[in-house]
């Protein structure tokens, strides 16, 4: 079964979004029900080095759980690269 | 180079400077800059002195590894007691200014009494004097900076003044140095104006020398660049995109303070963001984000140099605010952005360069405007009594209060007085979001508790650079941890605070710790420092340098009940994100935090405790 969800890309990863999704970081996805994170970052080729904090409804999601972790309807999956500020 | 083992003593109320040896035993104990610095203060001042009063000194401070290859060496802070806390000041500014004061063979200088007139402080090597000032007071720092280095006939003078922040008390002035970097919290600036102080000038030709052991420091100088160089946050991350790419992250995670810390989340936190930086305007095609820019000696380079939009209201007819200047940084855009709901990044540039151009603090500066946007919302503060309307998001308020608290006009004076003064002034203290009566920086606690405890127990008032647990909490550096609970956070809090201390007292920048631990910064102290710096020493050091700072602060009158945030954090539980429900549980963390740190349960270092530390 399809669900939407929103996928959302930051910093240097955002080369990897449709070019016109990058003026607001963000695309609506319809995936497949059984869809894992590990699976969306493959879809999208996102380089492994650079899949660095992923946040689904903005709780992270450790490296661990990412390949067994499927996402639901509505929810919204945000990945950065290595970044830091203060 | 080591220390310079010469301090500099200026009487301001005698117009006196003399050379005096650097104690090199305070030196062993405390490192130097914010460590050896708060060390010759505490000696030297009274706890309850009124920070606005000649009898408070004011000390700027060259860590032993500024101005040497070490990267980041640049770094030096300015010490004294706050004008807007009344608690322990020490502020930290990168730029050229501090290298160059240990070029000219410095270690620091111990500002103290007043002047009866402005004066200006110009070094060159050892020939130092007081010069009068009355030209350049009433001037921007940018002006200052430049009608100095035009009478000195030396492009090279490095300059740090205050502007008309500080000379009409601001509470929240800074010291810039650079055109765009700053001492900038607690209102340090302030302390320096109330001196009659305009600028210190400093030109030095005398190098790095003074190192222990040259070859032994510049292999370990290497081999931390080349730690810095690897690391995607230090050798990417932050070039790249700056601190602002955290503006998304933080407002992902539901602990991005939005509208006075109503909200936690900013429907437009994307429009002030990092990525929105990048983009072109539609404007003119061009993008905000000019270059990247290093201070001195550093190989990350997060500095951002922006030009701001030409056509934008705030400066249509303003051709001098046209030309590529700094900002935005991180905490500039969220506490003039989403702290007060306006998400029009050429507003938000703008009231930031009048910030870096006169002199204040941008922080304490937003939510002091997002606490007058509350009490506007709420009917306290009327139209009329603001001189305009300033609901919440209006980025024509924003501007036209940065102008109003530089002009000193109407409004303005109450601006000046920073959130926690303002807010009690019209009965609603609580309406103040900080601690120790210092505004907050751009995490909410309910969604980042460890935050919490950090600005709870921070010795300068609410602050993010004296422990900074949102590297763990939020970025996972070291380790991730989760920002959610409050279990471990004590000890979290306590391991950040006192690497810092040691960090903030060696010379070098705090974002280094992206990617360096204690580890990678002792090869460079042992073999630039006399004395052996052991890991088991520097960790001492930043403990004795912590709670040295506390004993000031408990000295001057704080107690455990300072050690708390406002209401709202407590009792106001996020409304979205995944800390929807949750409030911060500081009264859950502070007693396990004293216990950790050996205090009692007021809040004050048990005698074993001092004993351990030579306190």
């Amino acid at each position: 079964m399809l669900m939407k969800i929103t996928f959302k890309l930051f910093a240097t990863l955002q080369d990897y979004l449709p070019a016109e999704a990058k003026k607001t970081n963000a695309v609506g996805l319809e995936v497949a029900d059984t869809t894992t994170v590990a699976q969306l970052i493959e879809r999208f080729s996102l380089p492994q080095k650079l899949v660095h904090l992923v946040l689904i409804d903005g709780a992270f999601v450790p490296p661990a759980e990412r390949a067994a972790r499927t996402l639901r309807e509505g929810e919204t999956l945000a990945i950065w690269p290595p970044v830091a500020g203060g | 180079m080591g220390w310079t083992r010469k301090i500099l003593r200026v009487d301001l109320s005698n117009g006196t400077c003399k050379s005096e040896p650097l104690n090199m035993e305070w030196a062993q104990q405390y490192l130097g800059q914010r460590g050896l610095a708060t060390k010759y203060f505490v000696e030297e001042v009274d706890p309850k002195v009124d920070p606005l009063a000649p009898a408070n000194k004011m000390i700027m401070a060259t860590g032993p590894l500024t101005g040497t290859p070490a990267s980041t060496g640049g770094r030096y802070s300015v010490i004294t007691k706050g004008a807007l806390t009344g608690a322990i000041a020490c502020s930290n500014s990168g730029g050229y200014f501090g290298a160059e004061l240990k070029f000219a063979g410095w270690d620091m200088i111990i500002f103290e009494g007043k002047s009866a007139k402005p004066v200006y402080l110009s070094i060159e090597d050892d020939k130092v004097e007081l010069r009068d000032a009355a030209h350049l007071w009433g001037k921007t720092v940018w002006q200052t900076e430049e009608i100095i280095k035009k009478s000195h006939q030396d492009p090279q003078v490095r300059v740090c003044s205050i502007g008309r922040a500080g000379e009409n008390g601001v509470m929240y002035a800074c010291i810039v140095n650079d055109l765009h970097r700053a001492a900038g919290r607690s209102g340090v600036g302030t302390v320096m104006g109330s001196k009659n102080l305009k600028a210190v000038a400093v030109r030095g030709t005398k190098g790095a020398g003074a190192i222990k052991n040259p070859k032994a420091f510049m292999l370990a100088a290497a081999a931390a660049k080349k730690v810095l160089a690897d690391n995607a946050v230090t050798g990417q991350g932050l070039p790249t995109y700056g601190t602002q790419v955290l503006m998304n992250v933080i407002n992902e995670m539901g602990a991005l303070p939005t509208r006075n810390h109503r909200d936690v989340q900013f429907e437009d936190a994307r429009k002030i963001s990092a990525e929105a930086m990048h983009e072109k305007r539609p404007t003119d095609g061009k993008a905000h984000l000019v270059t990247n820019a290093a201070c001195f000696g550093c190989t990350i380079a997060c500095g951002r140099i922006s030009k701001i939009d030409e056509t934008h209201f705030s400066v249509v007819n303003k051709p001098q605010y046209w030309g590529a200047s700094g900002g935005l940084e991180y905490e500039a855009a969220w506490a003039l952005g989403a702290a007060n709901g306006v998400g029009d990044l050429e507003a938000l540039q703008y009231a930031n360069l009048i910030c870096n151009e006169d002199g204040f603090d941008p922080i304490t500066f937003g939510a002091t405007v997002a606490a007058a946007m509350e009490l506007y919302d709420l009917g306290i503060l009327t139209k009329e009594q603001i001189g305009l309307e300033a609901p919440f998001g209006s980025a024509q308020a924003l501007v036209a209060l940065a102008e109003m608290l530089i002009s000193g006009e109407g409004f303005g004076k109450d601006l000046a007085l920073g959130s926690a003064r303002m807010c009690a002034k019209y009965g609603r203290p609580e309406l103040s979001m900080g601690v120790k009566k210092q505004e907050f920086p751009a995490y909410d606690s309910r969604g980042i508790q460890g935050m919490g405890l950090a600005y709870a127990t921070s010795n300068r008032g609410a602050c993010h650079l004296r422990g900074y647990t949102v590297a763990s909490e939020v970025l996972g550096i070291p380790v991730k941890t989760d920002p959610l609970v409050t279990e471990g956070k004590a000890d979290l809090v306590k391991a950040f605070q006192d690497a810092t201390s040691v960090f903030d007292s060696a010379g070098v920048c705090v974002f280094t710790t992206f990617a360096w631990t204690l580890a990678d910064l002792q090869p460079q102290l042992d073999a630039a420092c006399d004395g052996d710096w052991t890991m088991e020493k520097l960790a001492l050091v930043g403990e004795r340098i912590w709670n040295m700072e506390r004993l000031f602060n408990n000295a001057a009158g704080f107690t455990a009940k300072d050690d708390d945030l406002p209401p709202r954090l407590k009792t106001e539980p996020a409304k979205t994100g995944p800390a929807k429900g949750l409030v911060n549980g500081i009264d859950k963390m502070r007693p396990e935090y004293y216990k950790v740190r050996g205090w009692n349960p007021e809040g004050v270092p048990s005698k074993e405790t001092l004993s351990r530390l030579g306190l």
